[in-house]
């Protein structure tokens, strides 16, 4: 044992630390919610940007509906002057709180600074931060009483010079385009009609009516981070050895819990105000103290799932109630609560109905109550993608039905709908659209406009940004022309220059999405925007730019006469600015120049160019990549020149871009890459890759691949002819440089390596014997992708090898190859393969070394293999040398490869099973078809279809190459087995024979009629259908061969097939009686037909007209003759003579 | 699989048919399908060539007459159309 002066042992055994670890581990797990993770990531919200989730934040208004009779002047509450009101309000509010806080910002900066010098505070700085915690409680209460919808919002303003009085007083009261005037100048103005003008309210302040929009932290209580309850504690900790100890004297609990919990919804603005029970039911829900979430919901049944949040919406439905109690009103609310739920969270069926009831109930529910409950869901922090595309749905459906009725709510689902505009999904934003466009037809452009205008000068950029989504697609539902007076006047605005902004900014958004059916109203827009060039606000002319740019994207190539006023004002614009402004301006020219006739195009482009070539130096990374798509456009017109491109753009172009700063970002690598191309396109190849071919040796490796991308796009299209002796030794040099001294194998490397090499073709035979070299040793560099990559390599470059005469070159290569096909990565292994399989091709059968007899068996096994790659390669080639050489292969070889091929009839991959067919028949054609036909024959036994379907394709393939006399006895004896899928196989590897072999058929035709009477007659459905199909192509294989007699015998077999009702049957039968009418002529068959033509049961009547207009449309012509004389059925003045018909000399 | 078919091939297969003139279905009467089957017969005389000077020369008329007179009679070649039951 141990020796007396060894450590003491440890005298007691415990668990391993492990051990005891992966018990807390477990024991943790159990708590764990596996769903979590995912449900935040299907939470819309919780995937956008901050700014996406902007959309919270926004306030929506009733929107009156001005086309309404005023019987009562409530029924017009809200609406434009409401709407302006609270909009002024809101940004005079945030210019409030946005001074507020940078004055506190100021001061804790002062703060700070003082604290950093002096410890304690003195007393005269504490007053101070006091003031800025009550200055910011202040603010706090100020925002709660904007929510808050009892009391107009003036009255709790102070009196100031910002105040709205003052406001309003000081606005000078003169005339002003009517669609940016302000109600509350206009509020006085004694009787209106026009629709633009804002309803009269009569003077009273209606009190607004703010929804429903989720505040923030509605949701916070939720079952995770919730306290734990006394009980709770007392079942988790064991009864002995705990106390409870006395909270300290003084200690207050930072959050008061559950007392909040009991009423948090109301409380912040949620959307609708509960009665006690509910709420405290609600928020338990909520809060996960109900012991679990219910499954089945009275009057909705079993739902799909349900989501804690959901019980807040639904509170009212979810517990048995007494219906007797209810108003009229009140079952309504109930009826639309339990349709809305069976639409989110039911089953697909349940859904489906009730998605239909809704519809079709909705203007009886109205649309108000319906509006009530949809949009709250949507605002809901939790939703998720197939939650919000279904409540959409309801909308768009909803919309449909209500129409005009809708009016009202117009502002409110704007509000929720505009975000769509610009969600990342494509699909939610086709769905925004196709609402907003609903929308606007059903309330009319006059209420679009009177309900969004307020928005249009709003002071938050999200709102201005959606709107003018908005507008656009307003504009494309009701065409832009009767958009462009509003535009013409928002652009023009003098009030704001947010409203001219957004303005222009509709002008792009119309642009980018209308495309070029812009054209019509191109120089409208235009001038619509033109004067923004020069506004005084910074903003706005970037936005006039990127405009121009847009309507200039979207018009090309045509339009340029429209742009004619803002040429002059862009090209002086580039030299007054800088920056953004600048970036926009280059932008709508590089737009614009393309559009131009090449002597113009010329001359504006010398006139960028050098304010170009000074921005080449920006550290700017936007201006860059604007600057580089400026440069890429000019390049690509034609009036610049090769001449003018060399001498002024490219030595500062290379001198800035060039540089190895530029590889690393992926977009600004791009970008470079493709401007360069396009640059070569006139400079020349050799120009372009002279200079850049050095940078092949440079130390960085992301930028020598971009040089690498683009010497192979230069290349690859421009060819390497102009490529002189110099400048080839440094290309293949540079390119052997960088292709060795890679470090993550990439398909770029190999990509340009093929390209270069194939290019220079056989210019290349000095460098030969150095990149094979290469090759070999990377061949056996222990890293699995080198030597993937390398034998990639080998097969782009086996065709240029041969080229060159240096066949050793390539028998080496396959020697190694063949020595690597014991590889285990299955990537590599199919990369050798092809390799080995691109030598094979360009040598030959006969040349090839390792020989073919050698070779082939060590494929053998490989086809074992279940990688794609592997069996794709493998198959490939073993086909050609089935094709090319087959006879240096010992038979029983090919019979063992004919066994595993079965196999690869299995693969998913359509090449694979079409090679493995071809396969059989190259083997076939050199081993004779017995062998192989019985292995196919066989293979008709076994259960997969897929496999049976490959075996009678591969059966017909081996009749073609060897002819059908081998192989329809062997077929026809088959088919005397007393099994369904092999006489089904049978009969479909007969069909294909007949496919594929055409007029051969002909002598078939009498061996083949036994059987077919058979199959013709069979019970079986699947049998007289492909049977039909084998009379189809054996009809048409024999057309004119003198088969008539068979084929009308085959005729009368088929002909009672027509009452068929399953498609394939039918359809195949059909096909079956065309090709009748090409082999027998149409005349028999009108004989067939006119027996049922006027039969007095329809359906034979339906079955024979659909017969006869098949054989009309084939041959109408053909069948004068064959038309019946019915002259005796002549009655009256209707007579049905042919007379010219009988005629005759 | 199945009512993807019937619903697509069929059916469209018979849409297809009924944008020609001349073909049929089960309620056309005997006088719409007499009609058709005289102005398939007068066209394929007059774009036969042989079979109009045939005509021709049956009648002792000039081929040009022949084409008119078939052409003529292309409009309601069964004569008017019968008065319409009620039902």
């Amino acid at each position: 044992m141990s020796a007396p002066n060894s450590p003491r042992l440890v005298d007691s055994f415990s668990v391993p630390k492990d051990v005891l670890r992966e018990f807390e581990e477990m024991a943790e797990e159990e708590n764990i919610d596996p769903f979590a993770e995912t449900a935040s990531k299907r939470q819309i919200a919780a995937r956008q940007s901050d700014y996406h989730n902007r959309r919270f934040n926004r306030l929506a208004n009733e929107s009156a509906d001005a086309f309404l009779e005023k019987e009562d002047s409530q029924s017009t509450e809200g609406g434009y002057k409401e709407a302006m009101r609270l909009q002024r309000l809101e940004k005079e509010e945030q210019r409030v709180r946005r001074a507020i806080e940078e004055k506190e910002k100021r001061e804790r900066g002062d703060d700070e600074e003082k604290m950093d010098l002096d410890r304690t505070p003195p007393a005269a700085e504490l007053e101070a931060a006091e003031k800025v915690l009550a200055a910011a409680q202040t603010q706090e209460t100020k925002r709660k009483r904007r929510w808050d919808v009892a009391e107009p919002a003036e009255k709790e303003k102070p009196s100031g010079e910002w105040s709205q009085e003052a406001l309003e007083s000081s606005a000078p009261k003169k005339r002003r385009s009517r669609w940016d005037a302000t109600p509350a100048d206009v509020a006085d103005t004694p009787k209106r009609s026009r629709w633009d003008q804002t309803p009269s309210a009569a003077g009273q302040d209606a009190p607004m009516v703010p929804i429903i929009m989720n505040a923030p932290g509605i949701m916070m209580e939720d079952k995770h981070n919730r306290y734990l309850s006394d009980e709770e504690l007392d079942a988790v900790l064991p009864a002995t050895g705990y106390a409870i100890v006395a909270p300290p004297p003084g200690y207050a609990p930072l959050i008061a819990p559950r007392k909040l919990m009991a009423t948090p919804i109301t409380d912040v603005g949620g959307f609708h105000i509960q009665d006690g029970t509910d709420a405290a039911a609600a928020a338990a829900a909520a809060a996960g103290l109900a012991p679990e979430l219910p499954t089945e919901i009275p009057g909705v049944g079993n739902l799909a799932f349900f989501k804690p949040e959901d019980a807040q919406y639904f509170a009212k439905i979810l517990k048995e109630e007494d219906e007797t109690e209810l108003s009229v009103e009140e079952m309504k609310e109930r009826k639309i609560m339990r349709l809305l739920l069976k639409i989110k969270n039911g089953t697909p069926s349940v859904r489906k109905t009730a998605l239909r009831q809704i519809t079709d109930k909705a203007r009886d529910f109205g649309a108000g109550p319906l509006f009530d409950k949809i949009l709250p869901l949507l605002m809901e922090r939790t939703l998720e993608d197939q939650e919000r595309h279904l409540l959409v749905k309801v909308i768009d459906r909803v919309l449909y039905k209500l129409d005009d009725l809708v009016r009202p709510y117009v502002h409110k689902i704007l509000v929720v709908i505009e975000p769509l505009l610009i969600d990342e999904d494509y699909y939610a934003r086709v769905e925004g659209r196709e609402i907003i466009s609903n929308l606007s037809k059903a309330a009319g452009l006059a209420h679009m406009i009177s309900t969004m205008r307020p928005d249009i000068d709003h002071a938050d950029e999200y709102v201005r940004n959606t709107t003018a989504r908005a507008f656009s697609v307003v504009a494309s539902a009701l065409g832009i022309p009767s958009l462009l007076p509003f535009l013409k006047a928002v652009c023009r605005s003098k009030k704001s220059w947010q409203a001219r902004h957004t303005g222009i900014r509709i002008v792009q958004q119309i642009a980018i999405m209308m495309g070029c059916a812009v054209l019509p109203h191109l120089r409208n827009l235009v001038d619509c925007i033109a004067h923004g060039l020069s506004d005084e606000q910074q903003k706005v002319r970037t936005m006039t730019a990127l405009g121009l740019a847009a309507l200039a994207e979207a018009a090309a190539p045509y339009g340029i006469e429209s742009f004619d006023n803002v040429l002059k004002p862009l090209w002086l614009g580039i030299r007054l600015h800088r920056g953004k402004g600048l970036a926009a301006f280059l932008k709508a020219i590089g737009f614009i120049i393309p559009l131009m006739d090449p002597e113009y195009a010329s001359y504006y482009t010398k006139e960028v160019t050098v304010i170009l070539i000074r921005e080449f130096q920006t550290s700017d990374e936007e201006m860059k990549k604007i600057v580089l798509k400026v440069v890429k456009q000019c390049a690509a017109t034609e009036g610049v020149t090769a001449a003018y491109i060399k001498q002024d753009i490219l030595p500062d172009f290379f001198k800035s871009f060039w540089v190895r700063r530029m590889a690393l970002d992926r977009r600004n690598y791009k970008q470079v890459v493709e401007t360069t191309v396009e640059l070569a396109q006139k400079a020349g190849a050799s120009e372009i890759i002279g200079r850049i071919v050095n940078e092949l040796k440079d130390e960085a490796e992301p930028y020598r691949k971009m040089v690498m991308e683009t010497i192979t796009k230069v290349i690859a299209s421009l060819g390497a002819s102009d490529i002189d002796e110099k400048l080839e030794v440094r290309l293949v040099d540079g390119i052997i440089y960088s292709f060795q001294e890679q470090t993550t194998e990439d398909q770029v490397m190999l990509d340009g390596f093929g390209t270069v090499v194939n290019a220079l073709g056989i210019r290349v035979k000095p460098y030969l014997t150095q990149i094979v070299s290469t090759i070999l040793w990377r061949l056996n560099n222990k890293s699995a992708k080198v030597r993937q990559q390398a034998a990639d390599l080998t097969t782009r470059l086996a065709v240029v090898i041969k080229q060159c005469g240096e066949d050793q070159l390539l028998s080496k290569l396959g020697l190694v190859l063949f020595e690597q096909l014991g590889e285990e990565y299955p990537d590599t292994l199919g990369s050798i393969i092809a390799a080995e399989g691109a030598i094979a091709n360009v040598v030959g059968m006969t040349q090839m070394n390792p020989p073919v007899k050698d070779l082939l068996p060590r494929m053998t096994p490989i086809l074992r293999n279940r990688h794609e790659k592997v069996q794709e390669a493998s198959i490939n080639l073993i086909g050609r040398i089935a094709d090319r050489g087959a006879e240096f292969v010992p038979a029983r070889e090919w019979m063992r490869i004919c066994f595993e091929l079965l196999d690869l009839l299995k693969a998913h991959k359509k090449g694979i099973r079409r090679a493995a067919v071809n396969s059989f028949g190259y083997i076939a054609k050199s081993l004779g078809p017995q062998d192989v036909l019985s292995v196919l024959l066989t293979n008709l036994r076994v259960q997969e279809r897929q496999s049976r379907v490959c075996s009678t394709v591969a059966i017909a393939i081996v009749a073609e190459t060897c002819g059908p006399f081998t192989c329809i006895p062997a077929i026809l004896n088959e088919y005397r087995t007393a099994e369904l899928n092999v006489r089904t196989g049978c009969l479909k590897a007969l069909s294909f024979v007949f496919e594929y072999v055409g007029p051969q058929s002909a002598y078939y035709v009498d061996s083949v009629v036994t059987m077919l009477e058979d199959a013709l007659t069979d019970r079986d459905l699947v049998h007289r259908q492909t049977a039909s199909t084998i009379v189809k192509h054996l009809a048409l294989g024999v057309a004119g061969l003198g088969c008539e007699d068979s084929m009308m015998h085959l005729m009368n077999l088929v002909w009672p097939n027509c009452f068929e009702t399953s498609p394939h049957v039918i359809g195949a039968v059909m096909e079956a009686i065309e090709a009748m009418r090409v082999t027998l002529g149409p005349g028999i068959l009108l004989s067939y037909v006119l027996q049922g033509l006027f039969h007095p049961a329809r359906k034979v009547r339906e079955v024979y007209w659909r017969v006869y207009n098949a054989l009309y449309l084939g041959a109408a012509d053909s069948l004068v003759p064959f038309f019946p004389d019915i002259s005796e059925l002549s009655e009256g003045k209707n007579v049905y003579d042919r007379h010219p018909l009988r005629m005759f000399v | 699989m199945s009512s993807e078919l019937r619903y697509t091939a069929n059916t469209q297969l018979e849409h297809l048919h009924a944008r020609y003139t001349g073909t049929g279905h089960a309620d056309l009467s005997k006088y719409e399908w007499m009609t058709h089957q005289h102005r398939d017969t007068l066209s394929s005389i007059v774009g036969h060539p042989s079979l109009t000077s045939y005509l021709s020369i049956a009648d002792g008329e000039a081929t040009g007459r022949i084409r008119f007179e078939m052409t003529e009679r292309m409009l309601q070649p069964c004569g008017p159309p019968p008065a319409k039951d009620d039902d």
